[in-house]
């Protein structure tokens, strides 16, 4: 539990260090570990259970007590395809801007702001 | 009655399915659009016939019982929210096809502008949280590609900014639903109104977490003060179809987000709507403000659909009030004004569409004389004014209902801020009016386009003329609209019947109980 707290702490603290730096690249990369930083997160917070498939034995009609709860993982099965979606999409996005604008500093693409 | 309630997914859904499937028939494609929208007008239509009395429906999803599948339900909120979406999706629709140019038609601007709808249905017809982020998601994803469709730089820089800002208040929602999920072990919005009271002892400050996250995630959306900087950044560079269905639609999804969780759910923290009446009127300010300073069309426009979100979070905000007329009559000046203010907003950036299409540009200074155009003319004046709460017109009612609601409960801060917020509004819809329709016009300007063919004209001005007569007629005729606002605040402030509908006593007859998984935690 703190070692899966640890991970998740580095991982969003290096997702928002790309996300910060000027080259949008490196934001598409910082999208990326938050998304997993996310996901880790809804499973880490549905429960860690070791070694407790919630698979019913023969003859029952509950698996037995302590279980692993399933649906953390169906949450983030359901993100992961989301999140791939998307960062796809952005990483054409980053591609076709880079190619609009001919450079990648987020500092040159101004054009839109006030 | 099962099939009506997912009619405003499905209806989207199959409509981007048949225009995709005729890929190269771009008429065709083109008016399947508009009948498609003119059905989730209908369905929207039938689906507030059936909770009009305050019903709430439901329907479980793949037969589930509630908590454990999907629910849907939709109560009178949900269904006046759907039917104005189809309003707006058949008004755009008619639009488009003046507006929308072929190539874009070609890279499938009809499918997206489906999907986006069936997006934006789903969210408001849910009954479950993560289903919710799913909504938001095939909402953004259908945005994403509507706002980069053409390829423009302008257009590319504004949906980077964009979809950076809506990644990121995703994965903030999804954080929230993930503690919550740990916490509350489950997911249905009703479970969760029971729920989260409950637990507000033990784990008060996982609750509050929770809240904020979402908080800003659905104000993110909704653009509220301090997190609306991408909104007029991105809104202005698409084409003005896009923009108009973006500025109606998809900040209003985030508002109602917000009303819906934070009355369902987390009402019962405390503070927490006196900080959202603080956002609030930050948000009308800093939105006017910020418009006060620009000199491009949309881009004003932009600047004041922040403000007005500023008003649509006040009537949530007075929920701060502990006398129940007060609540009551807030909220329903809230939701009176997400209405009017849809079909307003829609309106506006129509026109500037058309003011484009006629002057060439959308910027103020070199526009001008467009008073030779007096429909267009007229056209624009009733939803600016609307806008700016001139009575007769529909805003006056909403912002008449917020203020007085404002006095009642004794928030004189927020009324005046209201009240100033109002002025500055009319002070810049007036210059866009001297600006564009009333100066002669400036010297150096392109020549007046040739006129527009008769079907263009007819598909331009159909929608604008049409909203801006429901603007009137709204103002006119304020009291049917009043009567279902009022009653969907009810509802949405005794939220019993919503809880009741979604039966989650049918699990626990079966003898299923979320408890078990968590009473077994470590």
């Amino acid at each position: 539990m703190l070692l899966m707290a640890i991970v998740l702490g580095g991982l969003f603290a290096g997702g928002l260090y790309l996300m910060l730096a000027r080259s949008i690249t490196r934001v598409l990369l910082g999208l990326v570990l938050i998304g997993h930083a996310t996901n880790l997160l809804i499973f880490t917070a549905g429960g860690l259970v070791r070694g407790r498939p919630p698979l019913v034995p023969a003859g029952q009609t509950e698996p037995a007590a302590g279980y692993a709860d399933p649906l953390p993982q169906a949450l983030i099965l359901t993100a992961i395809v989301i999140s791939f979606a998307l960062t796809a999409f952005t990483a054409v996005l980053v591609r076709g801007t880079y190619q609009a604008a001919g450079t990648e500093d987020s500092d040159d693409l101004r054009s839109t702001d006030t | 009655m099962k099939l009506l309630l997912v009619a405003p997914i499905l209806i989207p859904l199959l409509t981007a399915g048949v225009t995709v499937a005729f890929w190269r028939a771009a008429r065709f494609r083109a008016w399947c659009g508009v009948v498609g929208a003119a059905a989730l007008l209908a369905a929207g239509g039938l689906l507030l016939a059936a909770t009009a009395g305050g019903q709430v429906r439901t329907v479980q999803i793949g037969n589930w019982p509630a908590p454990f599948g999907i629910t849907l339900a939709v109560d009178l909120f949900s269904a006046l929210m759907v039917l104005i979406t189809g309003i707006i999706g058949l008004m755009v629709a008619v639009y488009s096809l003046a507006d929308v140019d072929i190539p874009r038609q070609r890279y499938g601007y009809f499918p997206l502008f489906h999907i986006l709808l069936a997006g934006v249905c789903g969210a408001f017809i849910t009954g479950d949280i993560f289903n919710l982020y799913v909504w938001f998601e095939v909402m953004l994803m259908a945005s994403f590609l509507l706002l980069a469709l053409g390829s423009e730089r302008a257009q590319l820089e504004g949906a980077f900014k964009y979809v950076t800002i809506n990644l990121i208040s995703s994965m903030v929602f999804l954080t929230g639903v993930g503690i919550l999920y740990g916490t509350a072990h489950t997911l249905n919005l009703a479970d969760l109104a029971l729920r989260v009271p409950e637990m507000m002892d033990r784990h008060g400050h996982l609750v509050r977490a929770c809240a904020m996250l979402f908080g800003v995630c659905f104000g993110l959306k909704a653009a509220v003060f301090p997190l609306f900087f991408w909104l007029p950044a991105s809104y202005a560079t698409p084409p003005a179809a896009v923009s108009a269905v973006f500025a109606g639609l998809l900040t209003k999804v985030g508002v109602y987000a917000l009303i819906r969780v934070f009355t369902l759910v987390f009402g019962s923290i405390t503070g927490i709507y006196a900080l959202i009446l603080v956002v609030a009127g930050l948000t009308m300010l800093v939105g006017v403000l910020g418009a006060v300073a620009q000199f491009e069309m949309r881009r004003i426009l932009s600047f004041h659909i922040i403000s007005q979100i500023g008003y649509m979070i006040m009537g949530l905000g007075l929920l701060v009030s502990s006398d129940p007329g007060v609540r009551t009559l807030g909220l329903t000046a809230g939701i009176f004004y997400i209405i009017h203010h849809i079909i307003v907003k829609t309106n506006l950036f129509l026109v500037s569409g058309t003011v484009r299409q006629l002057g060439g540009t959308y910027d103020l200074r070199s526009l001008g004389g467009l008073v030779r155009a007096p429909l267009l003319s007229a056209l624009f004046l009733i939803p600016a004014l609307s806008l700016a709460g001139i009575p007769p017109l529909s805003g006056f009612w909403a912002k008449l209902g917020l203020i007085e609601a404002g006095f009642l409960g004794g928030q004189n801060t927020i009324v005046i801020v209201a009240l100033l917020t109002s002025l500055l509004t009319l002070v810049s819809m007036m210059k866009i009016w001297n600006e564009v329709f009333w100066k002669p016009a400036p010297q150096d300007a392109s020549e007046p386009a040739e006129p527009m063919a008769p079907g263009q004209w007819a598909a331009r001005f159909i929608p604008i003329a049409l909203l801006a007569g429901l603007t009137v007629l709204i103002g006119l005729f304020p009291a049917p609209l009043l009567t279902l606002a009022g009653r969907a605040a009810d509802r949405l402030l005794n939220p019993a019947a919503y809880i009741s509908a979604v039966n989650l006593h049918e699990a626990a007859d079966a003898g299923l109980s979320t408890t078990q998984i968590s009473e077994d935690k470590p």
